[in-house]
């Protein structure tokens, strides 16, 4: 039977997990709210920059940019995988690792080969396992910028544009609300039509000043970066979101802990007294 | 009263402006332009400098730009600024540098120091949690 010290001890030890886990539950939440904040403000880009690319489909452009044009038979295909840099947030990475190795079964099977872009400590960490990692970014902070993201994207998109890789997916977790993060594996090339367009009366062209490809070049590379953007924005939100709930759930259960902690221990003092007691009275029964 | 059209200036990490405006003055990569209402449809990469913003009434605001891409529709007028500085070269130090990261985090084994720090607290904390277990069954609490 444990006596009273060693559970004082272990209660004490619980205690102070609790403290820690729930300081980091209200950094968490803290950040969350600025995170979703940045979120928020990254989206008026994100929409602005959707409808003009949207236009351009709707446009006749003399010229189109093979973002734009789908390839047939790919034979090499790469992913833009976003995870956070730190642990500790529950299942949030691992759900969306998942998601990603199961499409990229898909592919094996069909015996096409994978490159990766990691963004974030841990996807490299883990990915470093199953396929070839050409280009990574870590320790973004809770503050990414766009400047950060340059890099590593110009990488794929090099790679896409001298045919290494014939197309590319953006993995991360898409922020539903504190409950909910969605992992989601999206398309980002070629560039695809999202069905809604319908054939315009008119036919119109863009003015291109200086000249069409430098235009759409810019504009494109542009629309891409504002895409892994904002899902590493979102990422970050989900981390945290995932964070706090994971810390909350973790100080709840030390709270649990401690209760039956507790209660052991007030029993094995009560016993201790009982024996005590008991001891006495003999003792004086004796005399 | 003077046409308008709407006027947003955007940067991926904040909105900048958005409202009507009767003529927007651009830095255009080819020269500068000023945009009315009614304009023909316009695809324009900027160079750094400032978006001036007639307002109605005339009214000018400025805003500074550090490039970017500017859309014209005849209506509407959307200045997609940059938040960096961009140039051929800096992209491609930047992508060297992310290959860089890749190839050395391969090589060096040993950045996996994290894991490993991680892995020892999670076995403190699996300790921790068996003995609880213990006792508790001990006890029978």
């Amino acid at each position: 039977m444990a006596s009273g010290k060693e559970i004082r001890t272990q209660i004490k030890s619980i205690k102070n997990t609790q403290k820690i886990t729930r300081a980091m539950e209200m950094v968490a939440a803290s950040k969350m709210r600025k995170a979703q904040d940045r979120m928020r403000a990254s989206r008026p880009y994100a929409d602005k920059m959707h409808n003009v690319i949207h236009h351009l489909a709707y446009a006749h452009p003399e010229y189109r940019h093979h973002y734009l044009l789908a390839r047939e038979n790919p034979q090499r295909v790469g992913y833009i995988i976003i995870s956070s840099d730190r642990g500790l947030c529950g299942g949030l990475n691992n759900n969306m690792f998942k998601d990603v190795l199961a499409d990229m079964r898909g592919w094996r099977e069909k015996n096409i080969e994978i490159d990766l872009c990691t963004i974030g400590q841990k996807s490299s960490q883990f990915f470093k396992r199953f396929a070839n990692i050409t280009a990574q970014a870590v320790q973004l902070g809770d503050h990414p910028g766009v400047a950060d993201l340059i890099g590593t994207v110009k990488v794929m998109l090099d790679a896409y544009d001298a045919g290494e890789i014939d197309r590319l997916f953006l993995a991360y977790n898409r922020f539903v609300n504190t409950m909910t993060q969605q992992p989601v594996v999206e398309q980002l090339l070629p560039v695809e039509p999202d069905g809604k367009e319908k054939e315009l009366a008119y036919h119109w062209d863009y003015l291109y000043e200086p000249d069409a490809k430098a235009v759409l070049d810019g504009l494109l590379v542009r629309y891409i970066e504002s895409l892994v953007y904002q899902g590493v924005v979102e990422n970050v939100a989900c981390e945290m979101a995932a964070r706090m709930v994971a810390m909350k759930s973790a100080s709840d259960n030390a709270g649990d802990l401690i209760d039956d902690l507790q209660l052991v221990y007030n029993k094995a003092r009560q016993a201790a007294i009982t024996q005590e007691l008991s001891e006495i009275v003999a003792g004086a029964a004796a005399v | 009263m003077a046409m308008t059209m709407h006027v947003d200036i955007v940067s991926a990490e904040s909105e900048i402006f958005s409202g009507t405006a009767e003529m927007v003055l651009a830095p255009a990569l080819m020269g500068e332009v000023g945009i009315m209402p009614r304009h023909t449809q316009m695809l324009t990469p900027l160079k750094p400098g400032e978006v001036r913003v007639t307002r109605e009434g005339g009214e000018q605001e400025y805003y500074y730009v550090s490039g970017g891409i500017m859309e014209v529709q005849p209506h509407v007028v959307t200045v997609l600024s940059d938040t960096a500085v961009r140039a051929a070269d800096l992209d491609e130090a930047a992508a060297l540098e992310a290959r860089n990261h890749a190839e050395q985090a391969l090589k060096d084994r040993s950045s996996s120091m994290d894991y490993a720090k991680a892995e020892a607290e999670l076995a403190q904390a699996l300790a921790q949690i068996r003995m609880i277990q213990k006792v508790r069954k001990n006890t029978g609490g």
